[in-house]
């Protein structure tokens, strides 16, 4: 692998920057490799990467029925938080914006990680109480939360109605100075570079259309391709996780719905910071180019079209106007919809199935982004022990059965 | 946009007087208490998930309120049919082959689709910024 630096492009500039390398190879599938990820998304790539870094395992396949990063990587709001109220959501991705923090040079791959903060808005005398539990909770857990009042709000994000005069007035908000927003598309490709550099296979344009099980383990899995074996087949499939595990004769607690984004024409920088409202249920961020990036519901119904209704655009541009008056003349320029997989409980699911050696990593439903290294770190150290990291354990698909469930509905700022 | 058929107001009206609310024909467990936890978990948690045919249940939330069936399929989100709760579905997944040699089956509110068509694949493939 080229190694990505200052003085490299410096040298390209001599050639006019004709005679850069590929980022990764295309390779023929093998008959058989140590451990197969079926999804060559965000997950999925990070998955491959650092089962190779971090447990030596490089005789990895990534199969992927689109392209790299196509899914949901390249269609959500590259936000990047962790002020979860449970503890075990908290430590997933408290150890997820860890590596967040040097993933750059990790990679040798920009990935644009910005912490510019993020506002959870409360509207209501019960948000309130809400922002204060959950950033209590926060701060026993290391994360710095802390509740703001209106005033440094409005220092934090000038552009922001904090008037009175609001439809909903904001009372007060959690601000997490150490969330932000990165680069979707280069997290993706950073990945899949580091890991083809340690010789993982990246699979593109290879569909799973089946698994071989007998005796209740896992043998590889059928592709458009040709059969591949392998021991060990980790799932990172999002959205399609559900027909995925039809498949293997499983059942998920998952619905997939559309969620849509939109982003407006480019403007001069006027947001400083993420900021999200559950309240008025909008979400709304600048990316480096200016665009604003704004966030939508999912559509309540079951859906795999990757686009999302007329109504929900319309609700969530209400919302934005509500929080940001100014931008009530600013055009929209694009809008998209990604597949998300939502558990009942809003938290994710990595665990083991009752296929030996077969594991999934899925249900992250809205939020998956944030979690894109710690979910790829946690679910390769699971893989290569063949036991469940210890931060993954909790996470485990039994807790539908036993009780065990992690419930960050509302109570975590998730704007869903 | 939807303009779903209400089986009980006898006309069609538009996607936002409506909600949906999950999966239809699921039948609670008749003796609970002598539930083990797995029945329990699944008939609570674990839901169909299909890429294809799906009966749903909706409310009617800003009309009658009453609750019916919907079948539609979750991949061109057309509407194949409506029923009143209580009924059974006329069109399911097994039977979609035949469904497709003869034609759209309609209830009485006909077939609905909404705006982007699957087969227009430039609008699946759209990706941002």
């Amino acid at each position: 692998m080229e190694r990505y630096s200052g003085f490299g492009l410096f040298k390209h500039a001599l050639s006019h920057h004709e005679n850069w390398q590929r980022h990764w190879r295309n390779p023929t599938p093998k008959k058989r490799y140590d451990v197969i990820i079926v999804g060559g998304g965000g997950h999925g790539l990070a998955t491959a990467w650092y089962l190779a870094k971090e447990f030596g395992i490089t005789n990895v396949a990534v199969i992927e029925k689109g392209w790299l990063g196509g899914g949901n990587t390249a269609r959500n709001t590259t936000i990047v938080r962790s002020n979860y109220l449970w503890d075990e959501a908290a430590q997933l991705y408290n150890h997820s914006l860890d590596l967040w923090k040097g993933l750059s040079q990790d990679l040798n791959y920009n990935v644009m990680f910005s912490q510019r903060g993020v506002l959870n808005l409360a509207h209501t005398l019960q948000d309130m109480r809400d922002v204060q539990r959950r950033v209590n909770a926060n701060r026993l857990n290391g994360i710095d939360s802390e509740v703001v009042t209106p005033e440094r709000i409005k220092e934090i994000e000038p552009a922001l109605d904090t008037s009175k005069r609001a439809r909903y007035p904001i009372m007060g908000a959690s601000w997490q100075q150490s969330a932000g927003v990165a680069r979707h598309d280069a997290v993706a490709w950073g990945f899949a570079r580091g890991a083809d550099s340690l010789g993982v296979d990246l699979l593109q344009n290879t569909e799973v259309t089946g698994f071989r099980i007998r005796d209740g383990k896992v043998l590889g899995v059928h592709t458009n391709r040709g059969d591949i074996e392998a021991n060990t087949v980790g799932c990172v499939a999002a959205g399609n996780s559900g027909v995925l595990a039809n498949m293997a004769g499983l059942k998920l607690p998952l619905e997939s719905h559309p969620l849509q984004a939109l982003v407006s024409e480019p403007l001069k920088p006027i947001l400083n910071t993420v900021t999200m409202s559950n309240h008025v249920h909008g979400y709304c961020s600048q990316s480096d180019k200016g665009d604003l990036v704004i966030g939508a519901g999912i559509d309540g119904y079951l859906g795999y079209g990757q686009r999302g209704s007329f109504p929900t655009v319309e609700h969530t541009l209400q919302a934005i106007v509500e929080m940001f008056p100014m931008f009530s003349r600013v055009r929209m320029n694009r809008q998209w919809g990604g597949i998300v997989d939502t558990c009942p409980d809003a938290c994710p699911i990595l665990s083991k199935t009752k296929v030996k050696g077969l594991y999934f990593n899925c249900g992250w439903g809205t939020g998956g982004f944030k979690a894109t290294p710690g979910s790829g770190h946690v679910f390769a150290a699971s893989l290569a022990k063949g036991e469940m990291h210890p931060i993954a354990a909790p996470f485990s698909i039994d807790r539908f059965n036993t009780g065990a469930l992690i419930d960050e509905h509302g109570a975590a700022g998730v704007a869903h | 946009m939807f303009y779903i058929f209400c089986p009980y107001c006898d006309e069609r009206r538009e996607e936002e007087e409506f909600h949906p609310s999950g999966q239809a024909h699921i039948t609670r467990p008749a003796d609970p208490e002598n539930c083990s936890d797995e029945e329990w978990g699944d008939y609570l948690f674990f839901r169909d998930n299909p890429r294809g045919i799906h009966h749903e249940l909706w409310v009617h939330r800003l009309g009658c309120r009453k609750f019916f069936n919907i079948t539609r399929d979750t991949t061109t989100y057309e509407i194949l049919e409506t029923y009143p709760m209580g009924e059974r579905p006329t069109v399911t997944a097994e039977r979609a082959g035949v469904r497709q040699e003869q034609g759209v089956q309609t209830a009485d509110g006909g077939w609905q689709t909404v705006g982007a068509r699957p087969e227009n694949s430039k609008l699946n493939e759209e990706t941002p910024s």
